[in-house]
């Protein structure tokens, strides 16, 4: 099954992507053709089957309420390219 | 010295414990001997990322002192590298991305922490495909790594890095990440060994996720009994990690030597049709008629649903990867666009400029198969087809212990020869998925050579049989001596 | 009877009073400095991941159970996937299919007092994220991401709701036992109390439900009642108009009194939810329900119905006492030790609310404790003072002055109840107010109201008033 510019251009914008014009039509044929790919999938006998939730079916373990995270900000905030007394910066979301 | 630091390199860990121990030479001369080899051959492959020789000089003296205190452990002063997916703290990790080109992690892996902890000396971080999404090392911003057996060809991947530089005897052992074969299919087209062990034996804390649920840290060794040392020291509960498992860690070097009459290996139907490569075929023939040979019995076992396994794993790869990916947004670290004046420019230019072609493909391809009105069709019918893929393995098992067969299709592909058909790249990890997608853990081992260039046997155990798997590969290595060639322009 | 029936569904998140983090070990208290608070893994930093903490499972449990829903016995943590600058993993763990609380539901009293149940959909675990600051960073918000991490309950009611009265009603039902439970400071100015509204309106009779917007920023109770209110007028009016509803996100401008659509906001977002691979499913059995359930306290309504049947008080204090549970032991532990509940109702809804209130204080600051204030109790009913010098001593006693017994001493309060020392400051009033005597002796009642002042007056308000008119009655009389 092969997918539209259009259809390719949303899931970008869902991904926050930025496919260049160059790119688009090779995005395009590439994607359609690993869609073709999994749609074998269809014709799997799944009836009555659950979805894997973890290959070792195990659960969930807990962790005892407390703190126990030392915060370096600093040292972390070394890696950000625009921080301001202590706050990340972005540029002004208007709501 | 004892011995001319010529030969150093040609040493495994086991052998360079001994020698350590024996005093014929200090942790402190072997690092500076294989720096010294690092930069004199180490360039042509491309394998390093970042070397930290001052790091690991500074390790193997520390090392050098435990053991005149007395206080040496089984990895004290021994030289590895690590696959730069595991954060280091204070090293660049770069995940092979321009996303990640500045990044230094204020913290340490679990992995990292337990090997340094054990007393290895880490002399870099190795090279690999971008965000470990790749089967031939060639998606990396810094460059394809090239094979050591022949220098136009790829080493697989994504530890494409770490595989090249066992191979080529730069370091005698490495840690990689496999999500689909990322560690046995470099292993098997380098000649070296290569162990994924079973999904949550070794914490994933620190290792930067792709597939959060096929994701596995594992090593890249030229012996099985290496493979074991290092596991031993890396495996084991980690509260960091709610996937890590709470299963005790043995002595995976106590059981090596234990004989293998008895053992049942299955072969699998489906392997050796179509895909495989002719030459390739008969090695790995060959390998399980030595296991026949020493008292091994081998039978055919069915596993119907593999094929539908390479389409599975790219359904929920990278529908987990392109959720995994989110984070990197330029904000609080990675690449972040100049000149963005508003945030939706921002997040898509720092992420269209720090991902590569790749990278972003997955991404699209699992915001697709995640989207309104795709999920059921493509995630959650995945997620079935991969029960059914584990239940296939549940059943073998039942009357397996372990299950053999190639790596890998064919043995190393030139550079460039896949890269414009993704799907074509995908089908080489046709024998490796399975055990990624049901939990299970896998070895590759040397086993021959096809047309010059070395082919893998893989061996897969049920869950927690790493013993199993590992003391296979170990017998075998005790009758042949593929392990043990060396690409010709590195010995 | 109106044309239109109004349809409300209420989602209030309240933030979980634990220590740290529901899937990391960092603080969670309010009002440190800008990402103090936020480690590696609230910061979406590659390679760590989530662990969840176990105090957080106990709190929704406890509130399962305290509305009677349905604890999963599996349930499971999903990724919602958007992009947001305070969601720093571009996604928010949360629960989607398989939430940990189904069902349950709680009663309100409606506009006409009668009791009405309320259905509770579903109760589930998120985390929090974090909070963009936009003023004072010129072109750039700042984002500070210690609140990302934070544990939620989110609570959603079915769309019972039909007015904005019952909405407030719901809402005030919940905050309060989010409070007893303990497992909420429900602080709405900090942001621990949140309210969404969905409202929708019909055509009385319809069975189908009209278009709903869903009201944000609502941070009061105050503000939920106008908003819901602005957005029904407001809808009414279109339709009435021959317009339709749009499906929209609307935000209360509490400045305008009124709602605004939340334009610049990109169309509705796909959140692709799947379950969350780092984390497992989370089991919860029996024992441990049981375990949470016998931990559980008396809960509001159960108090209020005890406080009425074994302390004989009135519904609308018994209301009031029970409004949190420190109040309610402040009472308990008064009324006890004073030995007179009613007294003790009295005095904490007049005198001692009045302080808290004027000094903007919560019970627990109270600057009398129960104890205190049931030691002054008993002086009043043991006839030490009367209850107009109480007033006094208890002013007295917030300011520091001492316990009761210690400033009725300093200040010379004991009331006067020495029969002769009346007379005699009877005697002495009679004398200096012959006219009036003469008035009272001629039948004019009500001056006697006058002479009894004058002997409080005399004796400072000391004079036991029911002594003083006894003796007054038979001086008078004497004569």
């Amino acid at each position: 099954m092969s997918l539209s510019k259009d259809q390719v251009q949303h899931i970008a914008m869902l991904a926050r992507l930025r496919i260049g014009d160059d790119e688009t039509a090779d995005v395009v044929d590439k994607l359609s053709r690993i869609v073709e790919f999994v749609d074998q999938l269809q014709a799997a006998p799944t009836e009555g089957v659950l979805p894997m939730a973890h290959p070792l079916n195990q659960v969930q373990r807990l962790r005892a309420d407390g703190v126990s995270e030392r915060v370096e900000r600093d040292l972390y905030q070394q890696n950000a390219s625009a921080v301001e007394d202590g706050y990340y910066l972005v540029p002004k979301v208007i709501e | 010295m004892s011995m001319a630091a010529g030969e150093l390199h040609a040493l495994t860990l086991a052998e360079l414990a001994r020698g350590l121990e024996a005093g014929d030479y200090t942790s402190r001369e072997l690092t500076e001997a294989l720096l010294e080899r690092v930069s004199a051959v180490g360039e042509r492959l491309n394998a390093f990322i970042t070397l930290t020789a001052d790091e690991a000089l500074a390790a193997a003296d520390r090392a050098d002192r435990h053991r005149a205190e007395g206080k040496s452990g089984p990895l004290t002063g021994l030289p590895i590298v690590h696959k730069d997916i595991f954060c280091t703290r204070g090293v660049r990790t770069t995940c092979g991305s321009r996303m990640l080109d500045n990044f230094v992690p204020p913290y340490d892996a679990t992995v990292v922490e337990r090997l340094a902890g054990a007393g290895a000396v880490s002399l870099g971080k190795t090279n690999m495909d971008e965000f470990a999404m790749g089967s031939s090392n060639e998606t990396s911003y810094y460059g394809p790594v090239r094979n050591p057996w022949d220098l136009a060809r790829s080493p697989g991947g994504s530890s494409g890095g770490s595989a090249a530089a066992v191979a080529a005897r730069l370091v005698p052992a490495a840690t990689g990440t496999d999500t689909g074969g990322s560690i046995r299919q470099p292993a098997a087209l380098t000649g070296t060994v290569g162990l994924k062990p079973t999904y949550g034996r070794v914490s994933r804390h620190g290792m930067v996720a792709f597939a959060s649920s096929l994701d596995q840290a594992g090593v890249i060794t030229r012996s099985a009994e290496d493979a074991a040392l290092l596991l031993g020291a890396m495996a084991g509960f980690d509260e960091r990690d709610s996937t890590s498992v709470e299963e005790p860690v043995p002595d995976y070097r106590a059981s090596l030597d234990e004989p293998l009459s008895g053992l049942r290996v299955g072969i699998v139907r489906q392997h050796f049709d179509a895909g495989l490569d002719e030459e390739t075929g008969r090695r790995v023939r060959e390998a399980i008629a030595v296991l026949e040979a020493q008292g091994a019995s081998v039978r055919e076992v069915d596993l119907p649903n593999l094929d539908l396994s390479v389409p599975t794993y790219y359904v929920v790869a990278p529908a987990e990867c392109s959720s995994n990916m989110s984070r990197f947004d330029g904000v609080r670290f990675g690449h972040r666009a100049a000149d963005a004046d508003e945030l939706l420019e921002l997040y898509c230019n720092s992420r269209g400029e720090g991902f590569g072609a790749e990278v972003k493909r997955r991404i699209l391809t699992g915001t697709y198969v995640l989207s309104a009105g795709y999920y059921d069709a493509y995630y959650l019918k995945a997620q079935k087809v991969r029960q059914l893929i584990a239940d296939d393995f549940r059943k073998a098992f039942a009357e397996v212990d372990l299950i053999a067969g190639p790596t890998a299709p064919t043995p190393a592909f030139a550079l460039g020869d896949k890269t414009d058909d993704p799907i074509t790249m995908y089908l080489n990890d046709i024998y490796t998925i399975g055990a990624n997608l049901a939990g299970l853990p896998g070895v590759s081992v040397p086993c021959g050579f096809a047309d010059g260039l070395p082919v893998g046997l893989q061996l897969v155990g049920g869950h927690f049989a790493e013993e199993t798997i590992l003391r296979c590969a170990h017998q075998y290595q005790q009758l042949t001596d593929w392990h043990a060639e060396c690409p010709e322009d590195f010995r | 009877m109106s044309a239109w029936e109004v349809v409300i569904g209420l989602e209030i998140h309240t933030q979980l009073a634990t220590k740290s983090k529901i899937f990391s070990g960092a603080a969670t208290a309010y009002g440190a400095e800008p990402n103090t608070q936020a480690c590696l893994v609230d910061l979406g930093y590659p390679g760590v991941l989530p662990v969840l903490n176990a105090e957080v499972v106990r709190m929704a449990v406890r509130f399962g159970l305290a509305v009677g829903a349905r604890i999963a016995p599996r349930s499971v943590f999903a990724r919602k996937n958007y992009f947001y600058p305070d969601l720093p993993k571009g996604y928010q763990i949360s629960q989607y299919e398989l939430p940990i609380v189904a069902g349950g539901e709680l009663a309100i009293t409606d506009a006409e007092g009668k009791a009405k149940r309320i259905g509770i959909t579903r109760a589930h675990l998120e985390e929090d994220a974090g909070k963009s600051v936009h003023e004072g960073f010129g072109e750039y918000s700042g984002i500070d991401l210690n609140r990302a991490g934070t544990p939620l309950l989110e609570i959603v009611s079915e769309p019972d709701l039909r007015s904005a009265q019952e909405a407030v009603a719901y809402m005030r039902k919940i905050h309060s036992i989010v409070r007893y439970l303990g497992i909420s400071d429900g602080n709405m100015q900090e942001g621990s109390f949140r309210c969404d509204a969905n409202v929708s309106v019909r055509p009385r009779g319809q069975q189908e439900l009209g278009t709903r917007t869903e009201l944000k920023n609502l941070n009061s109770f105050r503000f939920v009642e106008r908003a819901i209110n602005f957005e029904v007028e407001r809808q009414i009016d279109l339709l009435e108009d021959g317009g339709s509803v749009v499906q929209e996100t609307r935000l209360y401008d509490a400045e305008r009194d009124e709602t605004r659509s939340m334009r610049g906001k990109e169309e509705a977002n796909d959140y692709r939810y799947f379950p969350d691979p780092d984390l497992l499913p989370v089991e919860i059995d029996e024992s441990f329900v049981e375990a949470v359930r016998a931990s559980l306290p008396e809960l509001p309504d159960a108090k209020r119905a005890r406080f009425v049947e074994q302390y004989g008080l009135k519904p609308a204090d018994a209301e009031i006492l029970t409004q949190s549970r420190a109040l309610a032991d402040y009472f308990e532990e008064a009324a006890d030790a004073a030995g007179d509940p009613r007294l003790a109702a009295n005095w904490i809804t007049g005198e001692l609310s009045g302080a808290l209130n004027r000094d903007g204080l919560e019970i627990s600051a109270s600057r009398v404790d129960a104890a205190a204030l049931a030691l002054l109790l008993r002086r009043i009913a043991d006839n030490t003072i009367s209850g107009k010098i109480a007033k006094e001593v208890f002013d007295a006693m917030w300011q520091g002055e001492g316990d009761a017994d210690a400033v009725i001493a300093q200040r010379g309060l004991k009331q006067i109840t020495d029969t002769s020392a009346i007379d005699e400051i009877v005697a002495g009033v009679i004398a200096a107010h012959p006219e009036q005597v003469a008035e009272f002796r001629a039948g004019k009642e009500k001056i006697l109201g006058f002479l009894v002042g004058q002997v409080m007056k005399e004796s400072r308000g000391k004079a036991n008033p029911g002594q003083v008119n006894e003796s007054l009655r038979r001086k008078l009389a004497e004569e």
